[in-house]
This record gives structure tokens, sequence and C-alpha cells, in this order.
């Protein structure tokens, strides 16, 4: 079969089809989106009858996974890094349930934060939850590990997580696919109080996994995805985890690396490869896309070994992602003289786009704060936080999902008044209602303007959860009715709209404001697509 | 056969379309390919580039080395310039005249050509007029493409056969000015390469 061109995302998508995958979900988040949307819009997991969806946000997307897996059938649930972080109670305890039909974490780090707030590394996740971790250096790898991945997880009856980086993920390469295999059929836990943590069968299944580690480390000894390359000169042995060891062989056109060099991409790290690394070379050198990790590990507190080179030494930035050039001058190869960017090259940061609805929105909602002055206004994680620049300087926060309700309800109990929270309406649903029960119950002067574009925009326009819903929720958490107000913000509305932003933000209790018409680029999208459908069904009658 | 390209310009300059049809027509000429992409924040308007790499024997890294990239092909002026610390001494720059301007200390379109013209390889064309006199502004990406189709790697026939695969679905008229496009754009180089 010829190979096709896949993403990262894309390879693990398409692994998963053709592995057996029941059931895949996720909340939308650069770089992971395109694995769901790409089962979402395939025909063939379609025609296999795959339950691809987006959910609320990663927690619930963790915990149907896991009910599929309890159900015996095999999972996916993609999220970005700090989308772990809120699937974090799920994803450590699913380690204790451990699992029943095949379950795969993918999370997509982004190092150098490309389309993020930080660059944690989601392996510290995974060796935290005491799990297997998959970390491919390639495409192919990427399509292979969910195979190898679901086998791994049914074989222990524990979750695996699949690390990548936003490089992998959103670069695209030949993947040659093996044959596809059926869905497991529905097959209960044989023990119905494994999936029940009460302390007593928690210390019981805790042991369990404890007891698994030893074969945990077994797999990763015998794994074919981690590799021992001798080398002759012995002064320096190189570890290369994931991706960067696809920047230590770009320095090595014919891949003849003088030294003797360990690819690790499935952990717990071999420890046995890494000993005799260790032992045959005078110094190490560690390449790790992400945290110091394993460096830290060989270095140990006291660093009184060998010397170990990477990130903690300075050979290697302690932050940002890797490239051939970092890794270059970390094997002492003399960089030659480059040009440089001529300064007249001025940034060109991302900006709302021409038409967006948030334009206005800000414009109304910047007037309206200028008698309070500045440094009110508390928001969130979606392209609304391109607020934050110029020429809107609108907001002063952007902390995680959901941040700007309860930062801007302590702000308001501190004493701050008015204080404003700017919300989209994915993020809402995401992690916003709760927050807006706790400044209902509490009634805190707060104002919180939910900026709906009915859609989740800045990840490419997916469906929102809050869809049609907003309203109702607040009303059912208890804001006033007198205090939902939805306006339509539209330049010529603007007079119209500052009237309702002034009268809210004074208003002492919690208001919501409501700014609704839809995002410009899923609006235009629609219409194509419906000129497209006339246009067909012209030619269709002719 | 090994070539290092950057594409470049400013997110829904649609960059994408020329990676892909580059990528078909590599693809179909047997070769290995990597192309790293951007997506997320950037594509709202800011500078995005791709990384594409064609070669006879299998590629390591997704990312093109600082010095190494034989060519960069980029739709906006200023935006081809940021790339520069990736090309090699003798790589050829193949760029857009037309700016696009979505900010507001945008520099002098005379000052940019006079960094561009600097290079020893460049290649500089309005690919947007170009592209209206043959009919929409729409073909200004398969203009540029055929201005750096020179310097592929890639036989001529294969980049034609990518276009027909791509527009095919699209109808007769579109793949006959794709064409059109491709070849008004390979002709401006071959008559211009400075």
């Amino acid at each position: 079969m010829q190979k096709q061109l896949l993403l990262g995302d894309e390879a693990i998508a398409q692994g998963a089809i053709d592995a057996g995958l029941s059931g895949i979900y996720a909340y939308p988040g650069t770089p992971s989106t395109e694995i769901t949307q790409y089962v979402i819009d395939s025909k063939e997991a379609k025609e296999k009858g795959i339950v691809a969806t987006w959910t609320a946000n990663e927690k619930t997307s963790a915990e149907a996974a896991l009910g599929v897996s309890y159900a015996g059938k095999r999972a996916m649930v993609c999220m970005k890094h700090v989308g772990l972080n809120v699937a974090a109670d799920a994803f450590i305890n699913s380690s204790i349930t451990g699992a029943n039909g095949g379950i795969i974490f993918v999370v997509a780090d982004d190092p150098s934060m490309h389309s993020s707030q930080n660059e944690q590394d989601s392996r510290f996740y995974g060796k935290f939850a005491m799990i297997p971790i998959l970390e491919p250096a390639d495409q192919q790898e990427a399509y292979d590990m969910v195979h190898y991945g679901f086998d791994l997880s049914e074989k222990y009856q524990v979750p695996v997580m699949l690390r990548i980086t936003t490089r992998l993920a959103h670069s695209r390469a030949g993947v040659a696919r093996k044959a596809s295999k059926d869905q497991n059929k529905l097959k209960l836990p044989d023990n119905f109080r494994q999936f029940i943590l009460l302390p007593a069968n928690a210390r019981k299944q805790y042991k369990t996994l404890l007891n698994n580690q030893t074969h945990f480390e077994q797999e990763a000894e015998n794994s074919d995805f981690n590799i021992f390359m001798d080398g002759k000169d012995k002064s320096m042995g190189i570890i290369a985890c994931g991706l960067a060891y696809n920047y230590l062989m770009e320095n090595y056109p014919d891949r003849n690396v003088p030294y003797p060099v360990l690819k690790v991409s499935q952990y717990p790290a071999p420890k046995k490869q890494i000993e005799k690394l260790y032992n045959e070379c005078e110094s190490i050198l560690v390449l790790e896309e992400g945290y110091p990790i394993l460096e830290e590990l060989l270095r140990g507190l006291l660093n009184n070994g060998k010397q170990i080179k990477g990130r903690l030494d300075g050979t290697i930035p302690r932050d940002g992602e890797l490239n051939p050039v970092i890794v270059a001058k970390a094997l002492g190869f003399n960089i030659p003289e480059l040009r440089e960017i001529p300064s007249l090259v001025t940034g060109r940061p991302p900006s709302l786009c021409k038409g967006c609805p948030h334009i206005d929105s800000y414009f109304g909602l910047n007037e309206a704060l200028e008698k309070y002055g500045k440094g009110r206004v508390f928001s969130d994680i979606g392209c609304y936080t391109l607020g934050a620049l110029q020429p809107y300087d609108a907001i002063n926060t952007c902390v995680d999902m959901g941040a700007s309700i309860t930062m801007a309800k302590g702000a308001a109990d501190a004493g701050l008044k008015p204080a404003v929270a700017v919300i989209g309406d994915s993020t809402f649903t995401h992690s916003g209602i709760t927050g807006l029960l706790d400044a209902v119950n509490d009634k805190s002067s707060i104002t919180v303007i939910i900026l709906d574009n009915a859609t989740t925009g800045m990840t490419g326009g997916q469906p929102s959860s809050a869809l049609g819903k907003i309203e109702d929720i607040c009303r059912g958490i208890g804001v006033e009715e007198e205090h939902i107000r939805i306006i339509k913000p539209l330049p010529k509305k603007h007079e119209e709209n500052l009237k309702i932003f002034e009268e809210e933000i004074a208003y002492e209790g919690v208001s919501v404001i409501i700014p609704r018409r839809e995002c410009i680029q899923t609006l235009n999208k629609r219409m194509r697509d419906k000129f497209k459908a006339k246009q067909k069904a012209e030619a269709e009658k002719q | 056969m090994k070539k290092d390209i950057i594409l470049a310009g400013v997110g829904g300059q649609g960059i994408l379309s020329i990676a892909a049809i580059i990528g078909y027509a590599a693809v179909q000429s047997d070769l290995f390919l990597k192309q790293a992409e951007v997506h997320g924040m950037s594509q709202r308007g800011g500078d995005v580039q791709s990384n594409l790499r064609l070669s006879d024997k299998p590629i390591a890294s997704d990312l093109i080395p600082h010095g190494k990239a034989d060519m960069i092909l980029s739709v906006e002026p200023m935006e081809s310039l940021r790339y520069l610390p990736f090309l090699n001494p003798e790589g050829w720059l193949v760029t857009n005249t037309k700016p696009f301007i979505n900010i507001p200390n945008y520099p002098a379109e005379e000052d940019i050509m006079a960094e561009v013209k600097k290079l020893p390889h460049h290649v500089a064309l309005d690919a947007e007029a170009i592209a209206t006199e043959l009919g929409t502004v729409k073909a200004a990406n398969m203009v540029m493409l055929g201005a750096a189709s020179p310097f592929l790697g890639l036989e001529y026939e294969k980049l034609k056969d990518a276009i027909r695969f791509f527009f095919g679905k699209k109808g007769q008229d579109l793949v006959d000015l794709n064409l059109k496009a491709l070849e008004a754009g390979r002709e401006f180089t071959n008559k211009n390469m400075n």
C-alpha cells in the first residue's frame, strides 16, 4: 500500500481507527485538535461506527473514555498539555482503577509555547501516574505506537500515555498503515470491584499498579522503540528522547554517529540500557524535547557522578523546543555564520479577524470602563485573548480556562469594584459555570461578559457545547433575569450596547452580558458551503 | 536529490495550498517528504511558515537547520526576509512583491525590495498582478509556485499533474487557469533569473 502523507496528529488518528478504536473524546486544543478532527471527518470511522466527539472539557473527555474502557472497548482521549491539568483527577485515578478495554491518553505538549501559556512536560504526569509512556520520534512511530499502546494497555490493564510535541503533531510525512482490526466486543470487567476506588479497594488496586512497575520497566527494556546503537567514541554517550532523536540524526547525514546512542521512546526509562551507556562512556549528553526529566534523574540531587550534559548545565537552553542547530552546538559542531534578519522586518502578531464580533465588544467595554480606570478586566483563553494587544489593550489577565470569572470574583471580594470577566462561550461551558455559581452564591459584585460567537474559534471552529444554552445556564444557577443582557456586537449598535455595558457594570451584584454574533470565520465558511451547494444543485438541474 | 524549502507568508494567505501541491508532486516522484506547518494562534493574521523537505533518502528532522534552506518561497515580501538566517549561501529567494499590510508599522516597500536585491539569487514578482491578468487574483499562489518551479528539483510535468489532481474536482476551467498561472510564474523566472 502506498504511504499516506499524514500529520503526526493524523497518524495517531488513523492508527486508532485501524487498531479497533470504539470511542474518541476531546476538547479542542492546539496542537492536539487535528487528532479528533480527523476521526470525526473520517468516512472509514463512520462506517466502522466509531464514536468521535467534542466534549465540554478534557475531564469529561477522559471520564467518557474511561467508561468505554470499562465496557471492554478501546478508547482514546486527546488533549493539549494544559488540558491534562483539567483532566488530571480522572487521569491519575484511572491509573489506580486500571483499564479493561485499552485506553490511551494522547497529550500534545507545546514547548516554546507557540499556542499556549506554559511548556509543561506531560511525561512528568505519566511518571506521577506510574503508567507506561510512549513518545514517538516520527509520524510512522506515532501510528505504530497506537497499535502497540492499545495492546500494552490491555495486557496490563493500565492506561497508556502517548506524548507528542508541536513539531510532530503538525508535521507531515509518509505513513504506512497496518491491517485494520475489528472493535472489541462489549465485555464488562472480570472483577466488579476494579473500578470502585473505595479505600479498601483502592489500596489493592494501587498495589497492583506498584507490582506492575517492574513489568513496565521490562517492557521498555525489550521495546522496539528503545534502541541502543553502539559507537566507537566513548568520550560521550547520547540519550535522545522522542523527537530529539531526529535532530541528533540530522547532524549525521549518513547516520553514523561516532558515539554510543540510546534512543528512548518508551518509559519508564530502560534502566539497564542507560546503565550500560553510563558505564561505557565518560560523559552523557541528554537530549529531551521538553523538561530535563531523564537528565535530572541521571544527575541525581548531588550531581556527583559522571558529567551529565543537557539543559541543566547550559549545554542546551533551559527552555524552548530543540532544533537541529541547538543539538549541533551541543555536539560541538561549528555553526557557519548565518545571514541576519534585516532590521526593518517587524513583528506581525496574530490579530482579531476583520469583522470579528469581539472587536465591537471590546470597543464598547473599553469605553464603558474609561471612568473607572484601567486594570479591572479578567479574561480567559480563546481568540479574545488577543484583546490584550493593540489597539484594544482591553484585558488584564489570561491564566487558565475559566479563571476570568473566579479571578474577577476574588478581586471583587478584595474590594476591586467594578470587576469584569470576559470569557468565550465555549470556555464558559468548559470551566466557567462553576465559577459563576460561586459568584452568585456569594452575591459578588462582578459583570461577566460571555462572548458568544457560537463556536470554538481559535482552534478552527469546532462546535461549542454552549450553543443555545447560555442564558438558560445563567438563569438556572441563579443570575437575576433582569441582569442577563443579550447584545449584538456591531459597529452600528455601539451607542446602544455602550449603555448596557455601563448599566450592568454599575450594578452591584452578578450581571451577565452576552454579546452574540457568529464568528466571522465560521460564518464565511457556512456561506461558501451554501453557495457551493446551490451551484451544485443548479448544475444538476441543467 | 535533496531540497529544503521554507514557505513563508501571513496566516490566511494559503501557503499550505502551495505546500500540498509540492507535497503531492514529491510523493508521485517517489521522494521522501517532511513538512512542518504552523497551526493555531498564528494563523490569525500572524507570520506563518512551513518547512518543506524533499529527499531521495529518509529525512531525519522535521525542521530545516539554520543556513541549510535551498529556497525561501514567500507570498509576501517582508515575510521573505524573516527567514534569511535559514537560507544557505547559494540559496534562492523567490518572493511576491505585493505587500500584505495588517500592521501599523509596515516598512517602506522600496526598503524591503532593496534588502531582497542584496541577495545573490533572487526572483521577485507581482504574482497578484500576473494572476489578475490571467483572470483571477486567486491564482497568485500558483504563479508563485511556477516562479519557484525551476529550483524545486521536481519534474515540471509532476507539478502540472498535482494541479490537475487538486483542482480537477472543481472543473476543467479552474485546472486550465491554474496551469496557466503556473506557466506564467515559471516564464517570469526563466526570463528574470538574478
